[in-house]
Parts: C-alpha cells; structure tokens; sequence
C-alpha cells in the first residue's frame, strides 16, 4: 500500500523530469530554429531578386538607384561605404584596442585596471545610436573647425565612432590572448636579455597573434553589421568614392533608411532589403568563423 | 676601457623600451578619456532638456513641447516583456547544454551555433522579425513583435552568460546533493541553479542592457517614428527611447538635438544604473 504510494509519486516525478528535460532541449534546438530562419527568409525574399536582377549586376554594377523609376540595382556603392567604414574604425580601434589590452596585462597595477576595465566595459554598452548621435553633433563639427572640408554627413565621422565604439571588444578579447601565454615563455625572454618592451613585440605578441587576429577580425565584422551610428554620422546616400570627407551609404545603413520609407511589400524594392541583407549576413558569418578558428587554434597551439 | 658601442646600443633599446610603455600608458588614458567625452558630450548638450515636462510629454511637432513619456514607457514594455520570453528560454537552453546534454554532435552544433547567432548584426534580427512576427504571425507593429525580435537577439547573450554560470558551480556540490539521494532535477532546481544565481543575474543584466539599448532591430519591425499615444497592451503599436534620439537627432534644427541629448541621459543612466548592479553582484560573487 505505502509502496504503491511511493511508486506513483516516482513515477509522476520521472514523467515531469522527462518533461523537464525536452522543455530544454527544445529551448536548445530554438537556436538552430533561429539560424534556419535567417538564412530561409534571407535566401526565399533574396531567390525572387536574383530572378530579376542578375548578381553579375548586384555584385559589380556601380549605381545603386533602386527605388527610381528607371532602377539601378548596383550594390557596389554600398559595398564600398560599408568597406570604407570598416577599414577606417579598423585604423582607430584596432592600435588602439591592443595597446590598452597590453597595458592592462603588462603594465597596469590592479588598482588601476579596476579603472580602466569598467571604463571600457561602460564605452562597450552605450547605445550605437548614441554614438551616431556623437559622431553627427560632436566629432563632425569639430573636424570642421580643424578646416577638414567635410559634408555634414560624412565616412570619417561615421569610421571614427564606430571605431571607437569596438575599442572595448579588441581590447577585451586581445587581453585574453595575451594572459594565455604562459609566464614561462615572458622569463625565458627576459632571461635572454630582452627588456619588457622586446619581450612584449617579439615573444608575447608573436605567441598571442592568432588569438589577437581573431579579435581584430571579430571586431571588423562588428563595424561591418553596425547600423545607427554610420546611419547617422556617415549618411543616407549611395556613393561610390573613397574620399572619407563625403557622405557614403553602408549596406546596413541602406536596410535602415529603407524600411523607414515602407517600401510595399512584394516590390522589388522590398526584395532589395533581403539581397542586401543576405550579403551582409554572409559577410559577417565567413568573419565570424574566420576569428572562430583562429581562436581555437590558438587554444591548439598552448595546449 | 669601457665599451661605448654597446653602451649606446643599450640606450636606443632603453628609448624604445620607454617609448612603448608611453604608447601603452597613452592608449589606457585615451581610452578613459574616450569614456569620460562620450559622456560629457551628452550631458553638455542635453542638460537643458530635463525638465519635468520632457518626462511627462509626448514627441510633438513642436520642439518646446516635446517629451519622451511614451518613449519611456514602450521601452519599460518591450524591456519587460523581452526579460520574459528569453530568461526562461536562455536559462533552459544552458541547462540543456550544460547540465544535461551529451557530448554528441547536434550538441556541439548548437553550441557552434550559439556562438554564431551572437555575431549576427541586430539589424538582421530585425528584418527575421519583419518576415516572421510582423508578416507571418501577423503580429503588425505591436510591442509583442518587437519583443519577439529582442528575445531572439538577446538570447545567446543569455545562454552563454548563464552556461559560464553553471560553470562556477564546484563538481561536488552536485555530488554532494546526488548522494543525499536527490535526482539530477532536484540537483540543477534546489542546488545547481541558486548556487549560481548571481552571475545569471549578471547576463540578465547584460540582456536587459542590450534590449533598452538595440534600436536597428526596432527600425526595422516597426517602431513608430512618433506616437501620441501610450501603449497599453501587447498588440499597441510603439515607439521606445533610442528611436525617439534617432528621429529627433536626424532634425536638421539644433533645438532638437539638445531633445536628443535630453532623451539620451535618461537612457545612458537607465544603463548606468544597470550596469553599476551587474559590477556590484559580480564583485560579491567573485569574493566568495
């Protein structure tokens, strides 16, 4: 009787710790779920655009005007503003970011690291917007005053904050890299004659290279996706050029501008957004994955 | 007699040796620096704008007039109701993959996967949200579509923070409980799971942080560019603070930027705020 009482109290835990437990697999598999859903409702919106334009075009035609009567479906404008903004917050973020992560793994006392890596954690979690908002009211005005012959829209402005802006990411993963390499290697150095200076470029930055690289290319496809703050600092209009001083359109900033003007649905204007989006999207994964196997290789290479 | 040659050598590698370090020491300071402008840009600008009106206004066509009352509390709605779906949903996901799971294939897919999803851009979120809240579901632009998309964005930020998380937790404290006769749900429910509440907390934090902050994601399912209205219940159509600092920002008149400026120090300290808590916890959780 009490042993029958007991068997169906188990018996009803099991069930609802089975239950439990493919509620969490499922919550698992919803990533997978997420990812497929990106890549059908990328390909399926981007499938009926190919149709009608041909990628030759896309990929390599130099007037992007899709909206006009008479539509040009070249992205190569956008393209290079995208191009344009990642290479230049490259130039700022990336001496930038290392040198901060080798100051606070070589040079810097705990106290102040408790300063600086809270610095770089809040710089890290301000709003992108806000950093459009700082690009187009501060940096801009200031390059002007400086006598630099900028649009009010323009890539500097746009490379600079967001350039600013991923500092804290190569900062933080560079670190990393460089605290894996073992403090054996940094004595064998100093006990051949180096000064901490040679022992940081030649041996400790050599060892951490691939695990820097993997940040400095994670860090460049963040620039890549970024949105607000190019919208807002680099502009809103298709140009081919390289001159930093004018306005230019990024791929994202291009998805931005144009879901706020209601393309109707259908059109191949509406598809636009998803062969952009779909470009975009594999631009950063192939980065994403690049940084990935750096990485472990990296994890390789001090195992 | 003493040997000059490699005297002077000695000095240039002194010199580059200093050199370096001023490098080192100067980025550090460029970057605090950094910090400390971002900041005082806003709050120079924005100052002026904080009056007890701006809190309680809508965004009018009128610049004097204009507020950010339904800014504030669509983005208090879409913060909510995203915490929401995606704490019980990134707290299984990690539980799954940390405590549960097998080291088998699919496993390590969707823990490649995982890693993947969070260095998508947020604007490719938004245009799966257009396809598939907005337009499949039917959910318009309403406030659960939007949190739909932010669930979908914040979720590895959740998933990885929690797994790191379960990670802390010591072996034998789960022995410990498995030996006292408890079943492995009792373990991760009753020992497991409080033992590492608080970093959890730490990325329900971070997640937070990144849904009041995210606005492509929003451009693109729908926020509203202006709205005189509050919104009430799920399927209301929205607007939050980061779109309301992008519209007003993208006015040609200055006297809106100082609007922007106003809506942005309320957002910077709503984040502030935030993560001062999540330093707070982890320091506790660091001195144990």
């Amino acid at each position: 009787m009490i042993a029958g009482k007991f068997q169906t109290k188990a018996t009803s835990r099991a069930i609802t710790e089975w239950c439990l437990t493919h509620v969490c697999l499922l919550a698992g598999l919803l990533s997978i779920v997420t990812t497929f859903g990106i890549v059908f409702v990328l390909l399926n919106e981007a499938r009926k655009f190919f149709a009608v334009v041909p990628p030759a075009e896309f990929y390599f035609g130099r007037q992007w005007e899709p909206m006009f009567a008479e539509p040009k479906f070249g992205a190569l404008p956008l393209m290079a503003g995208t191009f344009q903004i990642a290479a230049g917050s490259a130039l700022v973020a990336l001496p930038i970011g290392l040198l901060i992560a080798i100051y606070l793994s070589e040079y810097a006392s705990p106290r102040i690291r408790r300063v600086v890596k809270p610095a770089l954690e809040i710089l890290a979690g301000i709003p992108t917007v806000v950093y459009g908002f700082l690009g187009l009211t501060f940096v801009t005005p200031i390059l002007q005053s400086w006598g630099l012959p900028l649009d009010t829209f323009n890539a500097l402005s746009g490379a600079i904050v967001v350039g600013i802006m991923i500092v804290p990411l190569v900062t933080s993963l560079s670190e990393d890299a460089i605290a894996a390499v073992p403090k054996a290697t940094r004595e064998a150095a100093y006990g051949l004659g180096a000064s901490k200076a040679e022992v940081i470029t030649n041996v400790v930055l050599k060892s951490a290279s691939s695990g820097i690289a993997a940040s400095f290319i994670l860090a460049i496809s963040r620039a890549v996706g970024e949105t607000m703050a190019v919208t807002l600092a680099a502009g809103a209009k298709p140009n081919l050029t390289l001159s930093p001083f004018e306005q230019v359109q990024t791929m994202t900033a291009y998805i931005a501008a144009t879901v706020k003007g209601d393309v109707p649905y259908g059109s191949t204007g509406y598809q636009t957004l998803f062969a952009v989006g779909f470009s975009l999207f594999a631009m950063t994964l192939s980065l994403n994955l690049l940084s990935m196997k750096l990485v472990k290789r990296l994890k390789k290479h001090h195992a | 007699m003493p040997d000059f040659a490699s005297s002077r050598i000695s000095t240039a590698r002194q010199a580059k040796d200093r050199i370096f370090r001023g490098l080192c020491y100067g980025a550090a300071a460029l970057g605090v620096l950094l910090l400390v402008i971002v900041l005082w840009g806003a709050v120079r600008e924005g100052f002026s704008a904080l009056t007890p009106k701006f809190f309680r206004g809508y965004p009018t066509a009128s610049v004097s007039r204009a507020g950010i009352m339904p800014a504030l509390l669509g983005s208090l709605w879409i913060v909510l109701l995203t915490l929401a779906i995606s704490l019980p949903v990134g707290i299984a996901a990690a539980v799954y993959l940390e405590e549960i799971a097998r080291k088998t294939r699919l496993n390590a897919f969707i823990q490649a996967n995982i890693a993947n999803l969070a260095g998508v851009p947020s604007i490719i979120y938004g245009i799966l949200g257009l396809a598939v809240f907005v337009r499949f579901f039917g959910f318009g632009n309403s406030i659960v579509a939007a949190a739909c998309t932010m669930s979908l964005l914040v979720l590895p930020t959740v998933i990885l923070t929690t797994q790191e998380a379960l990670r802390t937790v010591p072996m034998a404290y789960r022995e410990g409980s498995l030996a006292c006769g408890a079943t492995p749900w009792q373990t991760l429910l009753r020992m497991t799971l409080p033992c590492s509440s608080g970093p959890i907390l730490t990325g329900v934090i971070l997640a937070a942080s990144r849904a009041i902050g995210e606005t492509a994601p929003l451009l693109v399912v729908g926020a509203l560019a202006s709205t005189r209205e509050v919104p009430h219940g799920i399927r209301d159509p929205y607007t939050v603070l980061p779109i309301q600092i992008f519209n007003w920002s993208g006015m040609p008149q200055h006297a809106w930027h100082v609007k922007a400026a106003g809506a942005i120090i309320v957002l910077l300290t709503m984040l502030l705020a935030l993560n001062a808590v999540a330093i707070v916890l982890r320091n506790k959780a660091t001195r144990i």
